[in-house]
């Protein structure tokens, strides 16, 4: 039987509402009160987390393989036809519709949940801040286009909400706009994303080219032999052998997908933005740039898992990048003094972690990561940010400490989210991250060795972190130790939640996840050895559990050592291996090498072409029009100048040449004019003097 | 009744002192002067021949002599006027605008 229920009838309601209050802000927020701004916006996530909630319960109400919901709201292209691979022409369309299977129920659950925990903290947080409909505004428009991502029922729905976190994470990050720093980062967070983009909308092409179809699945759809969906277009290819596994299209789809994701999650190549993005407020860190957006590229590549297990050579490729991404993440963290960036590359080889489950094929083991990351790491995020609060906007870790006493609220969640990130047992990420240490070992041992030492420098980086923040003497100046305060309500009450979610997010525990998410991934074409199911702990999987609790420790321990009891010195190491230190410390330097390999060929490039407009386009193309038009201006003026005044000219010159003789008796005087009548009279008397007798006569 | 000789003696004389005026006075006024006395030179040989003739036709062009004279008059001292207004001057010598 399928799901219904009247939350699963209107799913669309679960992004529509903070699209209104978005609309609402961004219009008229200007005019209205905080308090009116912090309930509506607060109001509507919350409004949307009841919905979602409503849906997935009432969904589960059915039998695992009848979870899904499909509602097509209207046919968003009209079907055109489009000619596919091997030349069948088909009717191709996209609707406007949203699903809801086992994967989008936690995905819109973390979205709305963890969202709406964060919209309360930053009521307390942005309280101060100028611009608070405006942050409100950008919030809540992130809220609608991170659900109608993972709501979507087909690829290019996904790619508008894939878009939209992509402007709101740039307004956000830009948010205090007029620091430039913060608007270079908004600015670079943008293109590398585009970058990614790019692979992304090459994929959907490719699919549909493939497939003829950009849907998801067709399940849950009512004419469903009319409605295909991918994965069952697939299927259909594998099973009439117009594809087979491992076919090069495959693979191609799944990389070009995949460029997308590293983009969005900030994988190796593209992480480089996601540092610079703890430039924006820390609410907008914790939702956007460590619990949602920057986990929608490991989403993606579980929705089109039917693509991923039968591209074999694409899973390595992502196994690869995920792993060598988390270890050269971590390493930075080590030495990072400032504290949201410690969490940025946290947050950076974390996402590494997920992308090395997907490429081991437990795509379920990922999506389990980044529920429990979303956790925690929305935590970790909103802990710094409530120290930040209380230290006046301080962030750098060296002038901290002594916190633990001041701000305990702060000091208790913080610390257990460190645990959950440690994988220290029973935590939350402990579950997961030994789920996917287990299936990347028995992908490759290499792929746990790197994945088990990034565990250790986890713990590590982290408990530096803590240990610099929470123990010891204080280390800030006069004036904000005296400011020091715990934060308001608003802000502790999401801590305490977030840290009661960190420390029992894992206790459903891995098997019975993937369970859940089992009826969304698809198992065509899937070889034997990649489709097992793991069912009971063999002994392998607990000494690989032990050795990833032991390391966890391990880092607890040195951090310990370095930053707590200070028997090891930490600046000792730093000078007596100065050239990695400073090689970690300048990042690798690896925004220099895009600098000089990348941004300023394409300054160069900007330059070159900009020269070609002053040169060829300026220089040839209007120059040269204004040339051609002076001389046919000045031919056309020569013509004029000779040719027709001068035949005016030479008209008057041959009347004047004609009356050269004549024209001297025309004195002007009057006098004269009258002898000459005077004259002429007396000539013609002369003349007719005969006549003039006779005439004289006749009248006699 | 004198002879017709001494009244065409006296037109003659009369056209003579015109003409000599129109031709050497630079004054516009004087010349417009001039003039009247040579029509009524001539008006003094038409009344002298329609009385020779007993034939009044003469006198008749006479009258119509005088109201055209009159009329010129009235009309070139307006254009006299007129050109005063303009070049400050009433000397024909200066009237030279449609010289070559």
């Amino acid at each position: 039987m399928m799901p219904t229920g009247y939350f699963l009838e209107h799913l669309w309601l679960i992004p529509l509402f903070p699209l209104v209050t978005a609309a609402l802000m961004l219009f008229i927020g200007r005019r209205l009160p905080n308090a009116a701004v912090s309930v509506l916006c607060a109001g509507s996530v919350g409004l949307s987390f009841i919905f979602a909630l409503g849906a997935v319960m009432q969904l589960l109400a059915s039998d695992p393989p009848n979870r899904v919901a499909q509602q097509v709201l209207f046919q968003w292209l009209t079907p055109g036809p489009m000619q596919i691979t091997g030349g069948h022409l088909i009717n191709f369309t996209a609707d406007w519709g949203y699903l809801l299977d086992p994967l989008s129920c936690v995905m819109v659950l973390v979205v709305t949940g963890v969202g709406f925990l964060i919209h309360i903290y930053s009521i307390g947080y942005m309280g101060h801040e100028g611009g608070y409909y405006r942050f409100f505004g950008y919030m809540n428009l992130f809220m609608f286009s991170m659900l109608t991502l993972v709501l979507a029922n087909n690829m290019l729905l996904m790619f508008v909400g894939w878009e939209g976190v992509g402007l709101c994470s740039y307004l956000l990050i830009g948010f205090y706009f007029l620091k430039k720093s913060a608007s270079d980062a908004g600015k670079k967070a943008f293109i590398v994303n585009r970058i990614g983009d790019a692979g992304f909308i090459l994929g959907i092409f490719l699919t549909a080219v493939t497939f003829g179809t950009i849907r998801f699945t067709s399940a849950g759809l009512t004419n469903v032999a009319a409605d295909s969906g991918v994965r069952q277009a697939l299927e259909a290819a594998l099973g009439s052998h117009a594809l087979a596994y491992g076919a090069p299209v495959f693979t191609a789809i799944a990389l070009l997908l995949f460029v997308g994701a590293c983009g969005k999650s900030a994988q190796i190549p593209l992480y480089v933005w996601l540092p610079d993005a703890m430039e924006g407020p820390t609410p907008v860190s914790a939702l956007i740039h460590a619990a949602t957006m920057v986990t929608a590229g490991v989403y993606m590549v579980v929705r089109m898992n039917a693509i991923y297990v039968n591209a074999p050579s694409a899973l390595v490729v992502v196994a690869v990048v995920g792993v060598v991404t988390a270890i050269f993440a971590a390493s930075m963290a080590l030495v990072q003094n400032d504290i949201k960036k410690v969490l940025a590359y946290s947050t950076i080889s974390q996402l590494g972690y997920m992308f090395l489950a997907l490429g081991a094929g437990a795509f379920a083991a990922g999506i389990f990561h980044l529920m429990t990351h979303a956790f925690f790491k929305a935590l970790l995020f909103l802990g710094a940010g409530s120290v930040i609060h209380a230290m006046s906007g301080e962030q750098d870790i060296r002038k901290m400490g002594g916190l633990w006493s001041k701000i305990p609220v702060t000091a208790w969640t913080f610390l257990l989210a460190t645990l959950a990130i440690a994988g220290m047992p029973p935590f939350a990420g402990f579950f997961s991250k030994d789920e996917i240490l287990g299936r990347a070992f028995e992908r490759h041992w290499a792929l746990w060795a790197v994945g088990f030492i990034t565990a250790g420098m986890t713990a590590f980086y982290m408990f530096r972190l803590a240990y610099l923040t929470f123990s010891g003497y204080s280390r800030a100046d006069e004036h904000a130790q005296h400011h020091i305060h715990e934060s308001p309500q608003s802000m502790t009450i999401p801590l305490m939640t977030l840290a009661v979610l960190s420390v029992i997010g894992g206790w459903m525990g891995s098997t019975r996840f993937s369970k859940f998410l089992e009826p969304v991934m698809s198992k065509a074409g899937v070889s034997v050895e990649s489709a097992k199911v793991v069912e009971s702990w063999s002994a392998t999987e607990l000494l690989l559990m032990f050795a990833s609790v032991a390391v966890a420790f391990v880092g607890l321990w040195l951090a310990y050592e370095f930053y707590r009891t200070k028997r090891f010195a930490p600046e000792l190491i730093a000078r007596r291996m100065s050239g990695l230190y400073r090689l970690l410390v300048h990042k690798y330097y690896v925004d220099e090498i895009y600098d000089a390999l990348f941004v300023n060929r394409t300054k160069d490039l900007g330059t070159l072409l900009g020269q070609f407009d002053a040169k060829v386009i300026d220089g040839v193309g209007v120059d040269g029009a204004g040339w051609l038009a002076r001389f046919t201006s000045k031919l056309s003026m020569w013509w004029d100048k000779w040719i027709i005044d001068g035949l005016l000219n030479f008209g008057a010159k041959l009347t004047q040449l004609l009356s050269f003789p004549i024209r001297f008796l025309q004195t002007g005087t009057f006098s004269s004019y009258a002898l000459l009548i005077l004259v002429g009279l007396a000539i013609l008397l002369a003349y007719y003097e005969q006549h003039l007798h006779v005439v004289l006569r006749g009248a006699r | 009744m004198l002879p017709i000789g001494h009244y065409l003696f006296l037109g003659l004389a009369l056209f003579i002192i015109g003409v000599i005026g129109v031709v050497t006075r630079r004054n516009v006024i004087v010349i417009l002067m001039s003039i009247e006395l040579i029509l009524n030179a001539v008006n003094i040989n038409l009344v002298a021949f329609s009385r020779l003739y007993g034939d009044v036709a003469g006198q008749v062009f006479a009258l119509f002599i005088i109201a055209d004279a009159a009329a010129e008059a009235a009309v070139g001292l307006g254009i006299i006027i007129a050109f005063f207004r303009n070049r400050e001057t009433v000397l024909e010598d200066e009237m030279d605008l449609l010289k070559w």
